[in-house]
Formats: C-alpha cells, structure tokens, sequence
C-alpha cells in the first residue's frame, strides 16, 4: 500500500521575520485583502441603469435568494488584481524550469492576433458562411499539425491535454468496436513512469490498466511489453520522449509489435516540444498523439489553463475522429457536426475546441516556420543538456550520465546523509529568484528533480541558474540546514499548512462570527 | 491478550480471540505524512485476504488498506473520519481502522510478528 | 528567430561544455532512419508584421458580433466586456504563470481562484463550486460521472430542454464507459413529464433552465422526484447572467450545478476557451472533479491559499481519480471574476434586468409583426416560427446585416423543427437593432 511520496505537508514552526511596518507591507510587497474583506456588497464598479418599468415574462420564477456579491469600482478592482499579479511568479519574471510543463516564452503577437475581432468576437453558432476565415485558420493549423506528426488526421476540438488524449483513446476504443472486438479488447498497457492522465483517461471508458515496468535505464523494452500482449490488449500508452527526459530507442519495435498484436500506439504527446521538426510520431508506428498546443506551441499557461489538445490520428483511426470536423465544401470551407454517413464517436465538446488557443499556436508556428520550430528543438534539448552538464558532477541522474532531450532528471541520492529533501531544496530555489523545477515526478525515481529550461532561457540566464545550483547543493552538502529548512524566506507567504487545508477544508469565504456580532 | 502480525503492505493486525483489529503500522504513518482522510469500508462487507478495505489519504498521497487476512468488517473507527490525524499520533492504538472477524486463524501464519516485520523494515531503503 | 536568444557561438560553446561535436549527437537514441534529413516542406520563418498581415486576412473573413445587429445564442452570448478585465488578465504574472503547485509564489492565483469558488457558489446557491472547468459541456459531461459515483447508478435521464450538444457530450461519454443514457424527445415548450421516467435505476436527471430553447423551468418538483428516488438532480444553465434575476438552482434543491460562465468576463471566441462552473453540496465534496483551491496559513500564521484534496486527482489517484482532469480553465476563470468583482449583486441583478427587458421588448415587437413566439416564460432568449425553413431565413437576414440566431435545425438537424430559430436578447442590443431584425424577418419571409 505505500506511497513513498508522503511527505510533510505541514511547516515547522513560525520562523518569518516580523514586519515592522504599521501596514504589514513592505515597499512594492503589499497585503491585500479578499474582495469580500472590503464591505462593498451593496455598490457596483458599473453604470448599468436600471430599465424602464415593464411587465416580466418570468412566469415567477424570480430569484428570491440574496446575492450577496461585492462589487468594487473601476479604481478599486484594477488595484486589487495588480497587487495580486505581483504574488505569482511567471515565465515573464524569470526562469521557470518546470519539467513536463515546458514554461517557455509567450509571444505578445499571439495575444494580439487572437484578439482580432473576427477570431475573437465570433460566435460558434453563426452561419458558417460568416465563419470562412476561421474555418481557414483551422485548416492551415490542421495542415501544420499534420506535416509535423506525419499523420492522416487532426481533431481540434479537445479542451485541454488530457482532454485530448481521452479523444484519442475513444478513437481507439470506437476503431475496436467496429472491429466488432469491444468485449475482447479491454486493456491498455501503461508504463509506471507515465503522466496520471493517462491511467485515468484509460479507466474512464471501461479500460483496465495493467501497468509495464521500465527497465534500468529508464526505458521501456520490447520484451517487456511483448510479454503483455495478447488478443486482450486494445492499447499501449506510452509517452516519448519520455517523462525521464529520455527518447524511447526502441519505439519502433514496440510499436510494431503492438500492431501485430492487433492493439493500437497511443503516444501522449507532453514532450513533443523535443523532437518537432526533428523526427515525426507517424514515422515511428504511432497511432493517436495529443498535442498540448500551451506547451509546444506556446499558448500561455494562464496560472492553469486554458489548455487545448488537439489529437493527430494515423490512418487506421482517422475515420474514428470527434465531431465536429473541418470538410471541403465546393470554394469554401465547412464543419461537419453530424455523425451521417461518417464514423465519427460523438461530440467532446459543445462547439469546435479552444478557437483562441488555435489561433495563438498558429501565429506561433507561422512566426518560427519550419526552420524556427526545429531550431527550437534543438535549443530546447541543447539546453537541458547543458544544464546536465554543468551539474551531472554532483547531482545523481537516475540512468547515469547520458544525454537527455528537453529536460534532465536528477534524483535524491546526491542528498543521502543531509538532512536536505528535494523538497527543501526546491523551496530554497524559490528564495534565489528561480521558479522550482519539477518535484516527486516522475514516481519512479524517488526525490525526482525535473529540469526542463525550454529555448526560451539565455546562455547567460542558464549560467547564473547552474550557478545558484551549484550554491546550494554545496551549502545543502556543508550541512547548512538553516537555509533549506526556513525556506522560502523571501516569498509573498512562507511555507504553507497543507494539511490544515486538507483536513479542515475551507473552499469559499464566510463572514467571520466577530463581524456578524460586531454588526448587530 | 492480543498477538499483533505484519504485512508487506505494512498494515498490522492486532488478533483477540476471532477478532482482529486492522491499521497501519507506525512506519508506514510516517513514510505517508500528515494523514488527511479515511475511507473505511462498510460493517458487515467480506474482505478477501489482501483485498482492498480502506482507503487512507494524505496530501500528497492516496493509498489502499488491504486486509491482512480474509474476515468480515465487524466494527470501523468512525472517529477517523473527523480526526485522520490520530493515525499519526497512534496508529497502532486509537489509530486503529476497523474490526474484522477473521475467517480462518490460520492464514495469520503467513504474517511477520513484530520482531520480523523490524527485521523487513531493515530490508527496505 | 526573435524568440530563440542564443547565437551560433552560444551554441557553439555549449556543445563543447556538453562534451558532444554537434547537436546531433543529443538526438542520437532516435533511430538514425526516422530522422528527418531535412526541413520539413513548409514555409520558413516569418516577421511580425508578416504574420499579422496573413492572420489579419483571415480574420478579415470573419462577420464579427460587433460589426452586425446580434442576435446569436444558443449557449454563447454577446455581453460587453469592460476594458479593465481583458487588460488585466494579460498582466504577466496572470498569463504566464503555471498552476500554482508552488503557492509560496502563486498566491495571486490561489487568492482569486478562492475568490471566483466563493463568487460561483453564491451566484448559484450551493455549497461549494471548484476551480472551474474546461467549459459547461464538459462540465456537464462530468457531472454525470459524478452522480454515478454518488449514487453508485449509472443510468442518466437528461431532458429535452438540455443543450444538444451537451447531450450528445454525455452520450459520448456514456457509450464509451457503458453507463445507460435516456434523452427526451426536443422539449420545445417545457412540456415533457421528465418526472414520469424517473425509476429507482436513475442516477441522475440533467435539466437546463433557462433551457436551449430559452424557457425557465421550475426545477424543485423535479429535485423532490429525483430525491424520493435516491437520484441527483444535475442543473445545467448556458447563460449565467440569467442567475442575476431566475431562480438559483440551489434554491430549487439542485445536487450538482454546472453551466458555462463564458457570458461573464469571456468573448465569444468562435466556441473556445470558455469556462466551467461547477458547485454542489458540501456532503459530495470528495466526489468533485476538478482542482480546488482552500484556505489555510502559513508558516508565520498568516492567511494564505492552497490547492487541496488533490488526492482526488489524476496525477495522485491515477487509474482511480475522479476524472483524468489535469488543467481548469484558469485565465477564463480569472476573467469571469474580475468582470463579477466589478458588477457585484448590485450590478449583476441589474444587468439581468436590462437583458430580460430587451428580451421582453424584442419579443413584444416580433409579437406585434405577427411572429409566434413559442415561449410561455424566457430570460434574454426564446423561440420563434419562421415561415418556411430558419436556416435560409438567417442566411438571408445575414445579407441585411442582422444575425437573427441558431436555427434549432443546426443544433437538432433530424428533429423536423426546421422552421424554428432561437434568439438572444443582450444588453448590447439597441432599439435600432431590434427594428432592424423585425424589418429583416420580414423582408427575409
């Protein structure tokens, strides 16, 4: 049953330096109170004037409950929001090598051009013959996606990655179905070092997982999989490059036998971002890969979403995409919304996908073309490899010192004997101006540290990065726990009581009792 | 008196007569952390040895209970339902998270008594 | 490439620190024979200004809400936005964060996510309500899922009132998991006996108020059905700026509440990214989809926010998560809550009104023209007759600079309601654009 994952979740003790200012703030670093703090619930921040009397056409189902909402002015939300801004830390405020989620730089065009009104303040449900130029962006971003995947089909519409990869999935499930073997074919592979998605995404519709060891290296091997085949398996998951940073060598082979064995490959396409213009999933035997157009192709993360997670199909399942789907009509362009005479499975979601996210991913695309994209490939991986090396002479890599892809992995064994955990280390990075890199995932490696700096990161940015590393892991190694333990210090909010939230949750603002008494 | 037994899962059984009491041992609240949530299983519901009978969470961390040996649930701590962190203070005493009637007396065999199950801990790392 | 900071030296210099003769060699565990030998056969690199002059064409396209009188609903509405808000979210430290698993540095997201699940489940009348959702469909999708769990059933009644495309999300997501799904016949007028069809199978009943075709619906015998049975009551709504003056759903013993919030705070966006609001009773909180955000204090005592009960999530439960749910919609959700913390209950009752006005206006005018307006009750959107096929009618309406609204044939292309079009009423609607749609419907029949 053990989870070596568990670790404190509950800060030592107080330990911050008192503020001693009247405020409580200190310069630029201001409190700031919940909206529901400031007593405006009978005042609004709009001038919207009340309509002429009329008679409703209701039928008395009026709203009898209060709705007790603040509602703060033009002056007063706008400050409220800018000195929240200032607590979070952001791609643009600096480093943020957060392995698996590839925080690299958001052009600015991207946000202009999906702010034009005729791809912004366009309604889904408009005559399609209003729509054409957004139905062309569709398109060429469709044909983008599939010249770089080497794939037959592309279906935009899901909302995020993991929404893709439960498109894909149904794909699979719906191509086995009308292979009439739904009721035979029941399980999916997956590797232990997998993203969570992906087993969650394979239960969801009636999968059972079965999990496949990886190897000492990190990597999967045919003999391991090929073990687990059989007329029962419908799929295998797997993620490539993987999620220790490796390339999956063998991938070939695995896929090849997958096939033979009458399953299908489905690859999470997290760390596409490594290989884009460099090696093409539908040269290697995948079948369904979602592509998460926030990471690779640079749609802002948004402090957690919105995401969009187009899925590229092989030829086997292109027939099995969700609808709606982009078709020639004559001249133009339409969407095909109907499952008549197709065998589209259904719906993911109301309307066409994250038309923003789209339109963002392609102005990034066209600005890097196919040159830029396999340049920053390159830099991508150059980068982590550079990391990697600056740092392989005291961090443990759990595979031994070998070249990696876009990020590099590092274990706890390196902190064996100091009363350092990853954990500590990561928060002590946050002190130096850095965001943490990646922690406790992979599962697999335990103490995991998941580096992954992306193209965005200068030589000069990376250089002060190592060297920071390198501070503290001396410092870490020298036994000055002092620094790991208190950490961060220099935050917004010192460490925080995790397991007060959980155990006593506290989900949305109440009126404080002292203040209900206070007020009558 | 009660003889207590181990699993690998690291759950122990405290045995009185027919009864046994279930929980987790004092290793296993630690490698977990602050205990946050139990899931107990249903009075009268039948485990099979190594079956699922408990779920316990914490933050960052959620994983099944399997019963040491086959028995029905007879009686559950539902103290732990709004107090998880009595798992912490005292797993094998008022940390307890279910009572079961134990099928067959002879499968506990199979079990490490305590000085074994030090000895396995040993092993771990 | 103005994104990539490094020079050809930079490279150079890395390479030797790395110990390898050329980037190559980093890609060498890929087989050497599906490496690409080349650029692959698209365009190069392009400028800025290149880029917006072919995006530019293309939205150039595009009718735009803005440009035409906008009558356009059917789950996506045209409400103003303020300035403040689009401005706001593209604040660096909101657009280009991550989600904020290290709160020490994302208290700023964690603050108005508690803030936005404390606006939701106000403005519905629950619980609780989490950290937003992909959008209402999928939120409606996993609402279902949910009540399975609850209620440990796995046959979903939705009504003939529910958005079809949120139908047809469920029925996706039901046959693929092999749970039951029984959808009413389209329910144009509110007349379906939903009631009737509950049995002791039905884990949950999926109703929408205001429906797709704009009535408001009484929910609170149907909750008492549902509850008599050991059934969820699951309300859906598409326009929640309607819960500024209709009945919440909370008020009417709704178990589960989900609906799109788009109308407040998002644009329209030609269906995405929208956002998911998602609340229900305190006793099911552990049955919730989604991230949630909590309060607690920090080392120092002081207030602070974390995301809690992740141990419901994927990335811990795995293959026995709630959902496969990693992402909300954060930066919408943000939006929805900067646009709500500026109109308040003062506002907000008050916005409501006035489309409810103009809604009621729009209808008396198409009255008086002689067109049928099919709705006994509606907030700002209903239902009407056009004589002879409404795709054709807004097709030719288009061409005098009216978009009238969804023919119900896009949504329910089989149902034979091909002469029936539903209209959206908003506050940016004007006098002269209503006269402008009645002039158009007649000219267009």
């Amino acid at each position: 049953m053990l989870n070596n994952q568990g670790r404190s979740t509950q800060p030592a003790e107080a330990h911050g330096a008192a503020r001693e200012t009247f405020t409580g703030n200190r310069a630029l670093d201001i409190e700031e109170s919940l909206i529901f703090d400031q007593n405006r619930f009978d005042t609004t921040g709009v001038d919207v004037d009340e309509p002429a009397p009329f008679s409703d056409r209701l039928g008395g189902m009026s709203r009898a409950s209060e709705l007790e909402l603040p509602g703060l002015s033009e002056p007063e939300m706008v400050r409220h929001y800018v000195r929240l801004s200032r607590k979070n830390y952001s791609i643009d405020t600096g480093m943020f090598p957060l392995g698996s989620c590839t925080m690299k730089h958001n052009p600015r065009l991207n946000e202009k051009m999906a702010r034009l009104p005729g791809f912004g303040d366009v309604h889904p449900l408009q005559p399609q013959s209003t729509v054409q130029g957004a139905l062309m962006l569709m398109q060429e971003l469709s044909r983008w996606l599939i010249e770089l995947t080497n794939m037959s089909a592309v279906a935009l519409s899901p909302k995020a990655g993991a929404h893709g990869e439960l498109a894909g999935m149904m794909a699979i499930k719906a191509a086995i179905a009308s292979r009439g073997e739904d009721q035979t074919r029941k399980t999916v592979l997956v590797p232990d070092s997998a993203h969570g998605t992906n087993p969650a995404t394979a239960a969801l519709i009636g999968f059972d997982v079965q999990s496949v060891p990886a190897g000492e290296d990190g990597l999967v091997h045919p003999a391991a999989v090929k073990e687990k085949l059989g007329p029962h398996v419908a799929a295998i998951m797997l993620t490539n490059p993987n999620t220790c940073g490796l390339f999956e060598r063998e991938i070939v082979e695995i896929a090849a036998a997958v096939h033979e064995a009458g399953g299908y490959f489905y690859c999470d396409g997290a760390n596409f971002n490594a290989i884009v213009g460099i090696a093409r999933p539908g040269d290697l035997g995948v079948d369904a890969m979602h592509i998460n157009l926030h990471k690779t192709f640079s749609t802002p993360h948004g402090g957690g979403g919105p995401g969009s997670g187009p899925v590229v199909l092989s030829e086997r399942l292109a027939a099995f995409a969700p609808l709606p789907f982009l078709a020639k009509d004559g001249e133009g362009l339409k969407l095909v919304e109907e499952r008549d005479g197709n065998q589209a499975f259904g719906r993911m979601t109301a309307f066409q996908g994250q038309m923003g996210m789209y339109v963002r991913a392609l102005s990034y695309i066209l600005s890097h073309g196919s040159d830029g994209l396999r340049q920053a490939s390159q830099d991508a991986v150059l980068n982590a490899n550079y990391v990697r090396a600056c740092l392989s002479d005291i961090f443990s890599q759990p595979f031994g010192d070998r070249a990696c892809m876009h990020e590099v992995l590092f274990d706890e064994t390196w902190l064996k004997g100091t009363h350092v955990s990853t954990l500590d280390f990561a928060k002590a990075l946050i002190d130096e101006g850095f965001h943490p890199m990646t922690v406790y995932f992979p599962l697999v490696v335990k103490g995991a540290m998941l580096i992954e700096p992306t193209e965005s990161e200068s030589r000069a940015s990376l250089d002060l990065f190592v060297m920071a590393m390198r501070d503290l892991a001396f410092r870490a190694l020298r036994g000055d726990e002092e620094r790991f333990a208190k950490a961060p210090r220099f935050s917004p909010r010192a460490r925080l009581d995790e397991t007060r939230a959980a155990r006593n949750p506290v989900l949305k603002w109440k009126k404080r009792e002292a203040w209900a008494e206070a007020a009558e | 008196m009660s003889t207590i037994r181990y699993t690998k899962d690291h759950e122990y059984i405290a045995v009185d007569g027919d009864i046994g009491t279930v929980g987790i041992s004092d290793h296993a609240q630690h490698a977990l952390g602050d205990v946050v949530f139990v899931e107990l299983p249903a009075i009268g519901k039948k485990l099979a040895a190594g079956g699922e009978a408990a779920v316990v969470e914490s933050v960052k961390a959620a994983s099944e209970v399997y019963a040491p040996v086959a028995g029905e649930v007879v009686e559950v701590n539902a103290a732990l339902e709004d107090t998880p962190a009595t798992v912490n203070e005292d797993p094998l005493g008022a940390g307890w998270f279910m009572k079961i009637r134990i099928a067959d007396k002879g499968a506990l065999d199979g079990l490490m008594d305590e000085a074994a199950y030090k000895e396995f801990l040993k092993t771990l790392d | 490439m103005r994104y990539l900071p490094h020079t050809p030296q930079d490279r150079e210099d890395m390479l030797a620190k790395i110990g390898v003769a050329s980037i190559d060699d980093l890609f060498a565990d890929i087989p050497k024979d599906k490496l690409l030998p080349g650029l692959v056969d698209l365009p190069r690199r392009k400028s800025e200004m290149e880029v917006e002059r072919t995006l530019s064409a293309m939205a150039g396209r595009n009718v735009s809400a803005s440009s035409v009188a906008f009558f356009v609903g059917a789950g996506a509405y045209k409400h103003h936005v303020p300035a403040s808000v689009d401005h706001l979210i593209q604040r660096s430290e909101f657009l280009t964060s991550y989600t904020p698993y290290q709160p020490e540095i994302a208290q700023g997201t964690l603050q108005y996510l508690f803030e936005f699940q404390t606006q939701v489940a106000r403005l519905v009348a629950m619980d609780v309500a989490n950290a937003s959702m992909y959008d209402g469909s999928t939120g409606c999708g996993e609402a279902v899922l949910m009540a399975h769990r609850v209620t440990r059933r796995r046959k979903a009644l939705l009504s003939g009132g529910l958005h079809p495309h949120y139908a047809e999300v469920v029925r996706t997501l039901s046959d693929m998991a092999d749970d039951a799904v029984t959808t009413l016949p389209p329910d144009v007028q509110a007349q379906e006996d939903i009631v009737a069809q509950i049995d002791k199978e039905t884990s949950c009943v999926v109703v929408q108020s205001p429906d797709v075709f704009g009535n408001i619906r009484d929910l609170e015998p149907i909750a008492e059905a549902c509850h008599a049975n050991g059934a969820l009551l699951i309300a859906v709504f598409t326009e929640a700026v309607s819960l500024g003056l209709v009945k919440a759903p909370g008020e009417m013993g709704a178990d589960i509440v989900v609906g799109e919030g788009q109308s407040i705070g998002n644009a329209l966006n030609f269906g995405g990214p929208y956002v998911g609001l998602f609340a229900t009773r305190e006793k099911y909180i552990r049955q919730m989809p989604g991230r949630l955000c909590g309060e607690t204090v920090d080392a120092n005592g002081k207030r602070g926010f974390v995301l809690t009960l992740s141990t419901r999530e994927q990335h811990i439960r795995r293959e026995k998560a709630t959902s496969n749910i990693c992402t909300n919609s954060g930066l919408c959700a943000l939006a929805f809550s900067m646009h709500m913390t500026l109109l308040g209950g003062v506002g907000l009752k008050r916005l409501a009104r006035v489309n409810h006005a103009n809604a009621v206006k729009l209808a008396a005018l198409l009255e008086s023209a002689g067109v049928e307006v099919l709705n006994r009750t509606f907030f700002n959107e209903f239902t009407i007759r056009t004589k002879g096929d409404s795709a054709a009618a807004v097709e030719a309406m288009a061409q005098r600079g009216v978009l009238a609204g969804v023919p119900v044939s896009r949504l329910l292309p089989r149902a034979g309601l091909d002469d029936l079009l539903i209209v959206a009423n908003t506050e940016v609607n004007t006098d002269e654009d209503r006269t402008a749609f009645v002039s158009a419907i007649k000219a267009a029949q």
